[in-house]
């Protein structure tokens, strides 16, 4: 069953179309990652699914209730993580989880312990007291996901979670959302970052205008674009050799050598690396390194687009 | 509702938390209700104008002025009047400034009167003492302008070849009771000082207060959390309605703790309890209305905040929080009822003259329509704004 069903979402603010029919879904327990430079419509795509933006036109359901603007049922469902940090800073992080698992109706009997829960999962059970204006912005992150948490949402969007983050509390975030998707909550990720959206995600969708332009897995993304792996050896002895032994393995794409290097462009490296490495031996050519580079999210959706992640 | 109340429930702990409200609120009004009050003598003694008075005319119309008007405003304690037998005397003192004022009735004025030919009274006034010259001023024009009207009836009467008159005499000497009778009526719909002061700085203060829960929709916005409350399952209205109950909350409390703050450490009399509640709900929910007007077309807490102090500070100065209106030019006091300051003092004023509840309902109703309008200004200016992500 799907957790999350949209279809045809548009949303254009006067003449800029910003969201121009985005339709996908997530099934149970999978993370499904919005991968697209800033601008793209990731934001607006998922404001309207969480029903804070009103959509021009399109529908978005959620464990079968229907979401819009108006409906309060279905919300309850969501659990949603804004690109910005949205806490009171004048409120400690206990006050914060309790205001908003209020307003999410959590019983007043297990909201308490519910709470002691989710500071524990965030790490800032020994913090849970302190005013938030006194957190790093690494803690600040940690308890914006936590209060999207607090109701044990059906399904999790994250918008950039890891915007303006330092490197350490990155990884944290990541582990955090890692945890999750294997305790089986479906995930919304947003992220520029395609190394994100490649840990993370078991489904991609590339956006770009407002429109999807590709989804699916990683390696389905990249078999859509025709790319292949690369494989670098540092060679001991006559690069060429190994050239003019590898030339009749059928699949080698190309292969160029420089001197004491050899780079192979294949199908299926890891599967064809073993044979390459006996063939190299066989040939009296020693290996003095191997590097692996498989085609990324990047290389992607620079085809798709014609212009990189970060532009 | 329950969305609405945790949401007022939290925005009041952060308001309280801050002290801002609680300075703006309580601090700021009772202490200049206090400084004001020690700095004004209380009562009516702020209005003991010193008049001297020399009637060389001893005629029929200054009769009533001198035997009844006069006697009159000094029983209600507005002036001291002190007889004088010549001009310089009484020029000197008034120089001096030992007489803020000074009636002259040369003689012969009520004969000029009495045949037609307009008398001539003067009133002298010491430069520093302007509202007592005033004061002394009105009374006097009040006076004269009732002798005007009889002076044209004698006339007629003159003209139509009315020759008797005693009856005329008495028809000008029946006329100025009706003048004492009107202006002890305006001197006790004023409120004394203390308690002027008092609600004064309490309604002007009133506008601050709520500002803290309409504006904090922008807060909502800057901190980020908006988004997050839109995308929670309450009923968008429940956001917009946990504002106004903040508001709401923090304008009544402050106004009631004032009210029972200065009745308690300065004498402020505030009237009939019931009267007062209904004129601060009203007031609370008139400052509500136009402070959200001006929340709405701001793009910032900050730009708002700017915004409500000078919409606060001017319509608190129009609506005579700072001075009785009744002191200042008519046309004042005629603008100064655009504003619920200017309504709400207005209604208690006539509860501290021992009137009925029913006095309250024509400064309520105007309070409401200011809350009525103003709400549905800002809905139209707010509607697709205020709730956008």
């Amino acid at each position: 069953m799907n957790v999350l069903e949209c279809e045809g979402l548009v949303k254009a603010f006067d003449d800029l179309v910003a969201v121009d029919g985005v339709g996908f879904h997530i099934a149970e327990g999978e993370t499904y990652g919005l991968l697209g430079p800033n601008g793209a419509g990731k934001t607006t795509s998922i404001s309207m699914i969480a029903g804070i933006l009103e959509s021009d036109a399109g529908t978005v359901t959620v464990a079968g209730t229907e979401i819009t603007t108006r409906t309060t049922e279905g919300k309850a469902k969501i659990g949603y993580v804004p690109q910005d940090i949205a806490i009171y800073p004048d409120l400690s992080a206990r006050e914060n989880l309790r205001f908003f698992g209020k307003l999410y109706g959590l019983p007043k009997q297990s909201l308490d312990s519910r709470i002691d829960e989710v500071l524990e999962v965030i790490g800032l059970s020994d913090r849970g007291d302190d005013r938030t204006e006194e957190y790093s912005g690494g803690m600040k992150r940690r308890l914006n996901i936590g209060i999207g948490l607090l109701h044990e949402p059906t399904l999790l969007i994250l918008d950039e979670p890891t915007v303006g983050v330092d490197p350490q509390s990155r990884n944290a975030i990541l582990e955090s959302v890692e945890q999750l998707g294997r305790r089986g909550t479906a995930l919304l990720y947003t992220t520029h970052y395609m190394e994100e959206a490649e840990r993370l995600c078991d489904r991609v969708a590339i956006i770009d205008g407002g429109k999807i332009r590709a989804e699916g897995t990683r390696r389905e993304l990249v078999e859509l674009v025709g790319q292949r792996d690369t494989v670098n050896l540092g060679v001991v002895g006559s690069a060429q050799r190994l050239v003019d032994a590898l030339g009749a393995v059928e699949e080698i794409e190309s292969i160029t050598s420089t001197e004491g290097s050899v780079e192979i462009l294949v199908e299926g490296a890891s599967s064809l690396l073993p044979r390459i490495l006996d063939i190299a031996q066989q040939a009296g050519v020693g290996i003095s390194g191997v590097e692996v580079v498989e085609p990324n999210l990047e290389s992607v959706f620079l085809h798709l687009t014609g212009k990189a992640l970060r532009d | 509702m329950r969305a609405a109340l945790v949401i007022a429930a939290k925005d009041l702990s952060q308001r309280i938390r801050d002290r801002s409200a609680i300075l703006l609120g309580l601090v700021a009004p009772l202490g200049l209700a206090l400084i004001f009050s020690a700095i004004i003598p209380s009562g009516t003694e702020s209005f003991d104008v010193k008049v001297g008075l020399l009637d060389d005319d001893g005629g029929p119309i200054t009769a009533p002025f001198v035997d009844e008007v006069l006697p009159a405003v000094t029983a209600d304690g507005i002036m001291a009047v002190t007889d004088y037998g010549d001009l310089p005397a009484l020029e000197s003192d008034v120089e001096a400034g030992s007489q803020n004022a000074g009636y002259v009735f040369p003689a012969g004025f009520s004969d000029d009167i009495l045949t037609a030919q307009g008398g001539t009274v003067r009133l002298l006034g010491n430069v520093d003492s302007s509202i007592s010259t005033q004061i002394a001023q009105a009374v006097l024009e009040s006076y004269l302008s009732e002798v005007d009207a009889i002076g044209i009836a004698v006339g007629s009467a003159l003209l139509s070849g009315a020759t008797d008159v005693d009856d005329i005499t008495a028809k000008a000497a029946a006329t100025p009771a009706a003048v004492t009778l009107a202006d002890t009526e305006a001197a006790n719909r004023e409120l004394d000082i203390t308690t002027f002061f008092s609600a004064g700085m309490a309604v002007f203060f009133l506008f601050f207060t709520v500002q803290f829960g309409v504006s904090s929709l922008l807060e909502e916005r800057f901190y980020g959390t908006l988004p997050r409350l839109l995308g929670a399952p309450i009923n968008r209205w429940a956001i917009i309605g946990g504002k106004a109950l903040t508001s709401f909350v923090l304008g009544i409390v402050s106004m009631i703790v004032l009210a029972v703050g200065t009745t308690v450490l300065i004498g402020a009399e505030w009237g009939n309890p019931v009267g007062v509640l209904i004129l601060m709900i009203a007031g609370v929910m008139s400052a509500l209305g136009i402070m959200a007007v001006v929340a709405v077309i701001s793009k910032t807490p900050e730009q708002a905040a700017n915004w409500q102090a000078i919409v606060a500070v001017a319509l608190g100065l129009l609506g005579g929080t700072f001075f009785p209106l009744s002191q200042g030019p008519r046309l004042l006091a005629l603008f100064s009822k655009l504003t619920p300051h200017a309504w709400f003092l207005q209604g208690l004023g006539d509860l501290s003259a021992g009137d009925g509840l029913e006095v309250v309902i024509t400064p309520t109703l105007a309070m409401l329509a200011f809350f009525v309008v103003t709400i549905a200004l800002a809905v139209v200016f707010g509607r697709k704004r205020v709730l956008a992500p």
